[in-house]
């Protein structure tokens, strides 16, 4: 890692260009939900379907991001950011559930025979309440734990390891019943969001415009972030922890500040994608999942802002291609795909641009 | 956090210089910190052990306001052991260590010890390869370093100066925008020892600085320490004994995790036990 | 209860052999099922040696009755008349047994078997009328209990008639079946005692308190066994983990690379020992039973070879980058697991235990110990000290630690290091593979098998201190143990989150593990 990581592909490409680019990307992914809107047998229309897929992909791509802040730059590999992502997405589903039960109780309660409500269900059929849980839920859970972690200055692969353990546990956790989060079904058939019908066209434009502006302002909160000497800090600590600390800065607060901010991104993919897919179990939490998202990550670049987003487009773009057309080898695809970015793609396919920009 | 002892009313007799048998130059210590006595560290009775094998055994060692001491021995005397204690690294099994007459070296986390006024080079140079020169210096600078302060950071037209001032005396101005992991190992150096210089610590812990450096560069340096001295207190681990004899006024040998000799260069390269330790028998 | 009835009707049988016994396949041929249950309820009350074989065959479905409700038994390729010499006339028809008549026969069964000469018979006999004794047979049980002189047998005759006691309307009578369970280590006597403290079942004080008492006894004697048992799967999970993490400490030790494939090459020994075992089955179907023998060398050499080759061909190039590493090998397994479910599908395979590995040892009442599973603890501390005499007392051995310490130095002094890297893994995964084998005997084997294993392994290499033996051993063990002391008081998972949350208190004071050396730290 001897290449300056931070530098944003933004300054390496020639500003311009990058500007260009991304405000062309920015342009359809806001005409897409409009046009969405129009009759299914307009030309222009964009099927409920695409609409969807380019959702989720937009949600993953925060995750992506979320996910390069702690490791891209701070060089913290974590392995359970689909724990954040879920539980965000548990504390929206609670309000749908809410939502589609009335004054009842959601239904996979009542099919367990409970009488009331669990304590930690109480509020949360205030749209506010639950978005508070949607920052809160996954935000506080990475503080204790980056709290303890950073403590004992767990790094490396243990820190790694010491993740997936925990997406582990909350999965085996979310998977019984008597957690009270629908068990290994979770959360489904949503109806109505606010009071606005699901799975109406307009409500998915909104849901879909919504992830927009998260996944911008993700993008212009990292760009700030890392060209603040905050960001420098971080990559300070990635390359020389030691040195840092004999400088006089105390790097659990840099790494529990990035790593909870992390968490709270993915809390907040995870609270967009649930309305928008219509459902959320606890195969979120699988270690798989998350560690898919490092290969996103890896595929597109770490330590760019752009590559995060590159690499989820592009790894989910072969997924749903794949799971069509060849579903038996998208593992082996998959798996290929970890072996290759590792060994010939150390910097992604941003640093692949960046070889040919520069001979 | 931050820790800023508060300076007890000075007594109106100065005492400074006066206390046990340091070779204090009677200079004023950094704000902040309580030295009154003269003696900026004092190792007492130290003891470290790792299974069994005894790294220090009861050193004792003092240093003065302003001083600059050259610690020798030969490998596996100690050297970086000691280094580790009192940069908070390593917990001493028993023993005291004290910064200043107040602060408790013991009882405080690597960062504290860097934050109040202690500086470290390690023997194998290590700056952030990712940054440019100057962002290695604007990170080292003296400054509030929290999270909150980080993230609204603005550099100021005389902390500017002041990295331009540091990039001059470690002569990398023309380097100021490479990453510091492109820097040929001499470069690194400097830039470390400009990073301390930046950091504006009391008491410099430097080990084995000039290693990988030509003549010329040691030279430099040697006079670099020189200046460095009076306003800070430096401790050099070195064992390159040209250099010894150029910059100090007093040299340990530490020899097994002790003490063996201390006094100027010339006292301690006459003394028997020495000549031993470092020839054989 | 009419006892009374039932002890004349007895007195007159037991008076009355001959003329009982004469036609007693007859009777049972011509009576309806109503009445065929009380024959059965008087022969268990009132055995007779002589009616034995009619019992055996009537419960292995033997006895078959023709046109004329002659009774039969069936034999090979013919027929014999139970009584007399009569031939079949016309095609014989089985006999039916409903449920309660099975039930019925069992018990008479059991009565008989009491006479038995054979004291392991006697001894199942009287364990199975603990569970389905008669008030009927209480006479019997008493007679039995006074002419008994194997001790074993006396006890549980003992605890089979005090079961039958409680049911006596003499509170006297139940007092003192009470006092008589509680003397008792048995797991019976506790469900019994529970059972009739619950629901107020019974009325009388004295007996609720005897009952309380003896209830307290007896769960006094059981918490040794169930602490027992808790301790062995302890040691058996234990087991499995460090045959599961050695491989990995080697590789982590060794070369710094986190191999998450290593769960793979578990699956991979186990998916060896499935083939073994199918080949066998059609090659040399008469050594069978040693399979699981003839799986360890194959299992071994093969996930050996499949660890070199990915070293060769990826891990190798990614020395020094863990993280990489990490994600490298997590694409292998995804690679080999979904290779796995081509070609032997998803579903789990057939692994049987061979009968040398089935069954258990009964140490106490409520102890059983599974061979398979002591085998498997025995083969786990095996493994350990073969890996340590191949690391501490060869040749390789000397190479491994020498580049496990520094690598740069090692290469120095002629230590081929990159061909010890490559031993080394073969070696890490080759051990996983003789995993793989035990998992096979203990568990279900599919292509998640391995999955399930990497967390829990490595946590094993984090707790033991990286590249200690001896770390990993005590980490193993103490995980095992501490499992499945937690999971009956809190549940699997809430005792694995626990487990989880302690490990990384524990790293808060000892970062480097229960068994790391201590040194500088060089920078």
């Amino acid at each position: 890692m001897n290449q300056p990581l931070t530098l944003t592909a933004a300054q390496k490409a020639g500003p311009k260009l990058t500007a260009v680019a991304l405000g062309a990307v920015l342009a359809v992914l806001i005409a897409m939900p409009l046009l969405h809107l129009l009759p299914a047998d307009h030309a222009l229309h964009v099927s409920a379907y695409s609409l969807t897929l380019v959702g989720k992909i937009l949600c993953y791509a925060i995750v992506a991001l979320a996910l390069d802040l702690v490791w891209g730059y701070a060089g913290l590999l974590s392995l359970g950011h689909g724990l954040f992502f879920a539980l965000g997405g548990y504390a929206m589903g609670m309000y749908l559930m809410r939502q589609s039960a009335g004054d009842g109780l959601p239904a996979f309660m009542s099919f367990l025979a409970w009488t009331e409500l669990p304590w930690y269900w109480y509020g949360t059929s205030s749209f506010l309440w639950a978005m508070c849980l949607v920052v809160l839920a996954p935000g506080l859970l990475a503080f204790v734990f980056g709290f303890f972690a950073f403590r004992s200055r767990i790094k490396g692969v243990y820190f790694s390891i010491m993740t997936q353990a925990l997406t582990f546990a909350g999965m085996l956790l979310f998977f019984r019943n008597e957690t009270g989060f629908g068990g290994n079904n979770g959360f489904t058939d949503f109806r109505t969001i606010l009071g606005f019908p699901i799975a109406a066209p307009g409500t998915r434009a909104m849901l879909f415009l919504a992830t927009v502006a998260l996944l911008a302002g993700s993008l212009l909160l990292g760009w700030k972030l890392a060209r603040s000497k905050f960001g420098r800090v971080l990559t300070a600590l990635r390359d020389a922890e030691n040195r840092l600390m004999f400088c006089g800065y105390d790097p659990r607060g840099y790494k529990l500040f990035i790593w909870t901010l992390s968490a709270v991104l993915c809390g907040l993919a995870g609270a967009l994608y649930v309305p928008q897919v219509g459902i959320i179990n606890p195969s979120e939490m699988a270690p798989t999942q998350s560690i898919e998202a490092a290969v996103w990550v890896a595929l597109g670049g770490r330590g760019t802002l752009i590559g995060p987003l590159l690499g989820a487009g592009i790894v989910n773009g072969m997924k749903s291609w794949f799971t069509v057309a060849f579903p038996e080898y998208w593992l082996f695809a998959l798996g290929a795909l970890f072996i290759i970015v590792t060994l010939f793609l150390p910097k992604g396919v941003i640093g692949l641009v960046r070889r040919r920009g520069e001979p | 956090m931050k820790v800023v002892p508060t300076p007890e009313v000075i007594d109106p007799i100065d005492t400074r210089g006066s206390g046990r048998d340091a070779i204090g130059l009677g200079r004023a210590a950094g704000e902040g910190l309580d030295a009154r006595h003269g003696t900026i560290l004092s190792l007492e009775d130290i003891n470290v052990s790792f299974d069994g094998f005894k790294a220090l055994t009861d050193l004792s060692l003092y240093i003065g306001v302003g001083e600059l001491r050259c610690v020798i021995g030969p490998n596996g005397a100690g050297k970086t052991t000691m280094m580790d204690v009192i940069t908070g690294k390593t917990r001493p099994d028993s023993g005291s260590a004290w910064f200043g007459d107040t602060l408790d070296l013991t009882r405080m986390s690597e960062v504290e010890i860097a934050q109040s006024g202690i500086g470290r080079k390690f023997q194998k140079p290590t700056v952030f390869e990712a940054l440019s020169v100057f962002e290695n210096l604007e990170l080292a600078q003296k400054t509030d370093k929290s999270v909150w302060a980080s993230l609204k950071a603005k550099l100021n037209g005389e902390q500017r100066e002041r990295i331009d001032e540091v990039l001059a005396t470690i002569r990398l101005e023309a380097s100021r925008n490479r990453p510091a992991g492109l820097l040929s190992h001499g470069q690194k150096q400097f830039l470390e020892i400009g990073m301390l210089l930046m950091q504006d610590p009391q008491l410099l812990l430097l080990d084995e600085p000039v290693a990988g450096m030509t003549d010329a560069e040691t030279e430099f340096t040697a006079e670099l320490f020189k200046s460095l001295a009076r306003k800070h207190s430096l401790m050099v681990v070195e064992h390159d004994m040209g250099f010894v004899g150029t910059i100090a006024d007093h040299v340990t040998v530490l020899h097994q995790g002790q003490v063996l000799a201390e006094g100027s260069l010339e006292t301690v390269q006459n003394d028997e036990r020495v000549i031993e330790v470092y020839l054989g028998r | 209860m009419n006892t009374a009835l039932h002890r004349i009707l007895l007195l007159l049988l037991l008076a009355l052999p001959w003329a009982a016994q004469a036609g007693d396949a007859t009777d049972y041929a011509h009576a309806s099922p109503a009445r065929q249950a009380k024959l059965l309820e008087h022969w268990a009350a009132a055995p007779a040696p002589e009616r034995l074989p009619l019992i055996e065959a009537l419960r292995a479905n033997r006895v078959a009755i023709d046109q004329d409700k002659t009774p039969f038994i069936e034999e090979a390729g013919g027929y014999r008349a139970l009584e007399g010499d009569a031939e079949p006339v016309g095609t014989p028809k089985k006999l039916r047994l409903n449920n309660r008549l099975r039930g019925l026969l069992n018990t008479a069964l059991a009565s008989h078997q009491l006479f038995a000469d054979d004291p392991a018979q006697r001894l199942s006999a009287a364990k199975r009328l603990q569970r389905s004794g008669k008030p009927e047979q209480l006479a019997l049980l008493e007679q039995r209990l006074e002419a008994e002189d194997d001790p074993a047998v006396s006890e549980a005759l003992t605890l089979a008639l005090a079961n039958l006691q409680l049911d006596a309307a003499d509170p006297a009578v139940r007092l003192a079946a009470v006092r008589l369970l509680g003397e008792t280590g048995a797991p019976m006597a506790r469900v019994r005692l529970e059972n009739l403290l619950a629901d107020e079942a019974e009325t009388d004080a004295a007996v609720r308190k005897a009952a309380e008492t003896s209830l307290a006894q007896v769960k006094r004697k059981l918490l040794f066994g169930e602490l027992l048992g808790q301790a062995f799967s302890g040691l058996s999970l234990g087991s499995i983990l460090l045959l599961a993490a050695l491989g990995l400490a080697i590789t982590f030790g060794l070369l710094g690379v986190i191999n998450m494939a290593h769960g793979e090459m578990l699956m991979l020994g186990a998916y060896t020992t499935y083939m073994v075992q199918v080949l066998m089955a059609r090659l040399a179907p008469e050594a069978l039973a040693f399979y699981p023998l003839v799986a360890l060398p194959v299992a071994f050499f093969v996930t050996a070879a499949i660890g070199m080759a990915l070293e060769r061909t990826v891990i190798r190039h990614l020395y020094g980058r863990p993280l990489e590493t990490l994600l490298a090998t997590w694409g292998i397994s995804l690679i080999l697991i979904q290779a796995v479910r081509v070609l032997f599908g998803a579903q789990n395979v057939e692994v049987a235990n061979p009968g040398w590995l089935s069954g258990g040892l009964q140490v106490l009442p409520n102890l059983v110990l599974p061979y398979n599973r002591m085998v498997i603890i025995g083969f786990a501390l095996f493994v350990v000290l073969l890996t340590w005499l191949l690391l501490n007392k060869t040749r390789l051995g000397l190479n491994v630690r020498a580049v496990t310490q520094n690598r740069n130095m090692a290469a120095c002094c002629g230590v081929p290091t990159g061909r010890i890297d490559m031993l080394a893994f073969g070696l890490g995964s080759g051990i996983a593979g003789l995993g793989g084998v035990a998992l096979s005997q203990i568990g279900n084997v599919g292509p998640d098998l391995g999955q399930g294993y990497i967390i829990d392994s490595f946590l094993v290499v984090v707790l033991g201190g990286v590249g200690q033996l001896a770390g990993s051993i005590f980490a193993a063990f103490g995980l095992g143990i501490a499992n499945k002391i937690l999971e009956p008081q809190i549940g699997a998972v809430l005792g694995k989150i626990l487990i989880l949350a302690l490990i990384i208190l524990f790293i808060q004071k000892r970062p480097q593990g229960l068994f790391a050396l201590k040194g500088r730290v060089i920078d």
